[in-house]
């Protein structure tokens, strides 16, 4: 076994995510079966090679970067549009202070 | 008029010869989009409003005598992880089933400005989760040309559109396969570009690192016109690659004398037999073209799902954190705390798929796990680069597979989710690497399914990658 159901709890706990018994039992399995192929990786010595994060190709170094400029952001009005829960430009939210 | 047999250049002759109008086409596609959509629910909702003020406007620019673009009155259709102002996009969740985007994403920004008209978004995997398109919370799309059988995914309602013909092309997302798959199931024209060519500006994130834009077509010429309209230089993205966009369609000549054409060994090994002849069949195309076919070696290829599934998991545990009942529509009503409110929010909004790859992914990147999954997986994400680099060496392109079995049934995989992953495995080395590689129908099996070409080339070689898939479309279409 690779991994336990204490461990996928804690691990859920960490996600933030509810998940039923069923949804449980389910996931300890493919947990268990995927991360045991994934263990394929380690056949290969990789010591001198370094991590790749992301595609990087010859370019300028100051490609990315561009001017400080102020530029026209969202009115708040929009950007709290898709709330489930807001009122005078902020989002609600269950209390989390207690009085 | 027939909406389906339309080209990109079909539509500009028709509208320059006033066969129709834009305003014509566009409702003629939305009308034929709502007929057809209940056989394959690829379209999750049409926007006629938008469509026709962009129709139009397409209209009123040619009668004043001026070009409205390339795209003059195309229909395009729009996976709905890419983000419309005011068209609903739901990323085929449950959580965002009434999210309305307060801004349109790059590429929708550039093909209307390009005169292309958007008519509705398409039914894809939950967040671009999936290889079949049933992990859609709005159910699955059944593929328009054997409707048993899954159009692929995740990008399955973009590329069933096109093949249906109720859009002339669309916009689809790649990650691990998710352009290619799809259009080799479908029998369409797909093509991810180089990681960066296009602004992920709007593109909802999966995976960051591989997540990238590109276009669905009936042929190979519009999915250049496409690409080239929608690619660039974005200030809204700062993985946008400053690279001049050169000019696909000079390079499509016809001409593949002396081409290089490279096989990887390792991709031929696992093939059902029928895919396997379509595939061979069409290098021996190639080669009366005049290619050279040499027999290259990928040979960290077996290594790629591992490495694959770790880091695209990863990233998407991270991305998907956002979805916590806060600023995305959906909250569980079940939530006395705000802790309780996150976990009970994502634990009823996501699909079975999202929640398997977010504990995936928190798992390899939580502690004392980190170096032995995610960082691990990086160092062999380099060596699959490595291969495709020290191949490029010997070839100017690598022809290959797009999957191993053409469309499968409704059903038959969602059981397995190591089966379905390992399906994945003759696309995902192409996003490791970030090169362009597109998938072109080369024939269907004795069923009558249809088998995708995939053509990979170099970082930016887009010209390369056209070129000898549009050679090899022109022979066999003649």
């Amino acid at each position: 076994m690779k991994i336990t159901e204490q461990q996928v709890r804690y691990v859920a706990e960490l996600a933030n995510l509810t998940l039923t018994d069923d949804e449980m039992g389910h996931m300890v399995h493919d947990m268990d079966e995927i991360l045991s192929h994934m263990d394929k990786l380690n056949e290969l010595d990789t010591t001198d090679v370094e991590p790749m994060a992301q595609v990087l190709f010859e370019s300028e170094e100051t490609a990315t970067l561009r001017e400080d400029r102020e530029r026209a952001t969202l009115p708040n009005a929009e950007a709290t549009g898709n709330a489930a829960n807001s009122a005078q430009g902020y989002f609600k939210v269950p209390r989390v202070i207690e009085k | 008029m027939n909406v389906a047999g339309l080209s990109i250049a079909g539509i500009q002759a028709g509208l320059k010869s006033r066969q129709f109008s834009a305003a014509e086409l566009a409702g003629e596609a939305l009308r034929f989009a709502s007929e057809e959509n209940p056989k394959t629910n690829a379209y999750l909702h049409l926007c006629p409003e938008r469509a026709m003020e962009t129709a139009r406007r397409v209209d009123a620019e040619l009668a004043a005598g001026r070009d409205p673009g390339p795209l003059a009155g195309v229909p395009v259709a729009v996976k709905d992880v890419i983000v419309t102002r005011g068209v609903r996009t739901t990323c085929g969740s449950k959580l965002l089933e009434k999210f309305v985007p307060p801004y349109d994403a790059t590429a929708v920004v550039r093909l209307e400005q390009a005169g292309g008209v958007v008519v509705g978004k398409t039914n894809c995997d939950e967040f671009a989760m999936g290889s079949s398109n049933e992990n859609s919370a709005f159910g699955p799309v059944r593929n328009p040309v054997a409707l048993d059988r899954v159009p692929g995914g995740s990008s399955g309602g973009s590329a069933a559109v096109v093949a249906q013909g109720t859009a002339v092309v669309s916009l689809g997302s790649d990650t691990g396969g998710s352009i290619r798959q799809p259009a080799s199931f479908c029998g369409v024209v797909g093509v991810p570009p180089t990681y960066g060519r296009v602004s992920a500006y709007g593109l909802v994130a999966f995976a960051s690192s591989l997540d990238h834009i590109g276009p669905f077509s009936r042929n190979v010429a519009d999915a250049a016109t496409l690409l080239k309209v929608i690619a660039g230089r974005d200030d809204m993205d700062a993985t946008s690659a400053a690279a001049p966009v050169q000019d696909y369609h000079a390079a499509m000549t016809g001409d593949l004398r002396g081409v290089r054409i490279g096989l990887p060994k390792e991709y031929f090994a696992g093939l059902e037999s029928e895919t396997g002849d379509r595939v061979h069949a069409a290098v021996d195309v190639l080669r009366k073209l005049g290619c050279e076919i040499v027999d290259i070696s990928l040979p960290h290829t077996e290594y790629a799902i591992s490495a694959y599934y770790i880091i695209c998991t990863a990233e998407a545990s991270s991305n998907l954190a956002r979805y916590d009942g806060v600023r995305y529509t959906t909250r569980s009503s079940d939530a006395a705390t705000l802790q309780d409110m996150y976990r009970h929010t994502r634990g009823e909004g996501f699909g079975a798929e999202c929640k398997r790859r977010i504990m995936l992914g928190t798992y390899v990147l939580s502690h004392g796990y980190y170096d032995a999954y995610y960082l691990k997986a990086q160092r062999v994400r380099n060596l699959l680069t490595r291969d495709f680099q020290q191949a490029f060496e010997k070839v100017d392109a690598v022809v290959a597979p797009v999957s191993p079995f053409p469309a499968f049934k409704l059903g038959e995989k969602l059981a397995d989710p190591l089966q379905m992953y390992l399906s994945d495995i003759y696309t995902i080395t192409g996003d490791l690497a970030g090169i362009p590689c597109m998938s072109v129908p080369c024939g269907t099996t004795s069923a009558g399914l249809p088998v995708g070409m995939q053509i990979l080339t170099r970082h930016f070689d887009e010209p390369g990658m056209f070129r000898v898939a549009h050679a090899y479309e022109r022979a066999v279409t003649r």
